[in-house]
């Protein structure tokens, strides 16, 4: 566990055998190690947000680009708060997802405050559920929904016209491919399976993170 | 034999990996500035602050969360777009690309230098190769991208890398990885075509995977910056590893 590991294990084969729009889960998920997280202070709201504010005169387009990453930033948090009671997790790794939920909960409120200031309407935290029984199925299930975040943030970025927004979304995407890197590494898989990140579409993402949302 | 087994405790600072500050008075290519002239300039320890963190070398990050971080990015939008020390390699998008094509060429060499180093074996070699693989990928697909928009791909620099043992290495490894990924997003913004910009965020979660990996493998936090990456401009990243570049 506390080597490195080349092989390109996979964890649960049952995942990649989810089509996304032709893309084979596979090709998304990592494979991973070991992390330790160190607990932070839930971060203010990102300063590149306040510019957002400040400068973006409200495009209709940006502020549907940021509610879609605020609903996957929901289904994070919610992921790992409900992670933390149910999913046996202990020690280096309980750390390492009181970070992520940390996180992601930073991103869902600098998100809903972005999207106000520039005049828009917050969606709505979804209903979820998440299929796993035991602490191997959660990591395994994590990895999934964060390299499905570094997808979506990269594929809906190049659409995004404030360039104070594109920072935040840039910012936030680092921090979701570090999660992705250091949840990999968990599970015993590559922290970084590809040279290039993959993007994924709207559809793609959406119909990937469909087996989640309750209705 | 060394393994990439994670250290117990945080790593202390290690002067020769803190690319920061070592040599304060080193010239900087053109501008001729020193790197202590340039810490003044930009902002002092609120910037170095960011920058730092953005190195991943401190575990106190909370702290400069609530205090430097705030600051530092507040200043972040507009300073990174008078930063236009992508300029030297060329302008706009062929600049910005032509700065990262330097960095990747930078890591490849490192990576390389560091496998043939002998200091790691096993598993953790092939982790080291794999990760020098990916960086050499970076470079001939920017090459191509400089090409393709009708600019000449910089040159590879000369590199030289203080390789003393394994944990001094993984430990300059993480400052390299951080500071790139932290250059990656301090560009992401200025860049004008969306193909151009698709493919350095491509790369760039790439650098923060890779940065998260060693961090963990040296017992920090993947996420140094807690949750919002923070950008190095152009001036920064290139007085960093000015250290690393023999001509």
């Amino acid at each position: 566990m506390t080597e490195i590991k080349t092989e390109n294990e996979m964890v649960h084969p049952e995942l990649a055998a989810i089509e996304i729009e032709g893309t084979e889960r596979s090709d998304v998920l990592m494979k991973g190690a070991l992390a330790a997280g160190a607990i932070f202070g839930l971060g203010a709201i990102s300063p590149f947000l306040k510019g957002a504010m400040a400068t973006s005169g409200g495009s209709k387009g940006d502020i549907e680009v940021l509610n879609y990453a605020l609903t996957l930033e929901y289904l994070e948090s919610a992921f790992y708060n409900e992670a933390l009671k149910k999913a046996g997790v202990t020690g280096e790794l309980k750390e390492l997802v009181n970070t992520l939920a940390t996180d992601e909960d930073a991103h869902v409120k600098a998100l809903t405050q972005t999207i106000k200031d520039l005049g828009g309407k917050p969606v709505k935290a979804p209903k979820v559920e998440f299929p796993y029984s035991d602490t191997a199925g959660f990591t395994a299930l994590a990895e999934t929904i964060e390299n499905v975040g570094v997808s979506a943030y990269n594929g809906a970025a190049p659409k995004i016209s404030s360039k104070e927004v594109l920072e935040a979304a840039g910012s936030i995407v680092q921090v979701e491919a570090r999660h992705a890197a250091a949840i990999a590494l968990q599970n015993g898989s590559d922290p970084a399976p590809d040279a290039f990140d993959k993007t994924m579409t709207e559809a793609q993402v959406l119909k990937a993170v469909q087996p989640f949302l309750v209705s | 034999m060394p393994t990439l087994k994670r250290n117990k405790k945080p790593e202390t600072a290690d002067p020769e990996t803190e690319i920061g500050v070592a040599d304060p008075d080193q010239k900087f290519g053109k501008s001729g500035v020193s790197r202590r002239q340039l810490m003044t300039m930009a902002g002092g320890s609120v910037a170095l602050g960011a920058f730092l963190a953005a190195c991943g070398d401190d575990d106190s990050s909370s702290d400069s969360n609530s205090s430097g971080t705030s600051g530092s990015s507040g200043s972040s939008g507009s300073s990174m777009e008078d930063d236009n020390s992508t300029a030297q390699f060329g302008e706009g998008d062929i600049g910005i690309m032509n700065y990262a094509l330097t960095l990747e060429y930078l890591e490849t060499a490192f990576y390389d230098d560091v496998a043939k180093s002998g200091l790691f074996k096993g598993a953790d070699l092939e982790t080291i190769r794999k990760f020098g693989s990916q960086e050499a990928e970076h470079v001939a697909a920017l090459t191509a991208a400089v090409k393709g928009a009708g600019g000449k791909p910089a040159p590879k620099p000369k590199t030289e890398f203080p390789l003393n043992n394994a944990q001094q290495v993984l430990r300059l490894a993480s400052t390299v990885e951080n500071l790139g990924a932290a250059a990656y997003l301090g560009q992401a913004a200025r860049i004008q075509s969306p193909e151009v910009l698709a493919a350095a965020l491509s790369i760039h979660s790439v650098e923060g995977r890779h940065a998260a990996a060693l961090n963990t493998l040296l017992g920090k936090t993947p996420v140094p910056d807690g949750p919002f990456a923070q950008p190095a401009p152009a001036s920064m990243v290139l007085n960093a590893v000015q250290p690393f570049i023999v001509s």
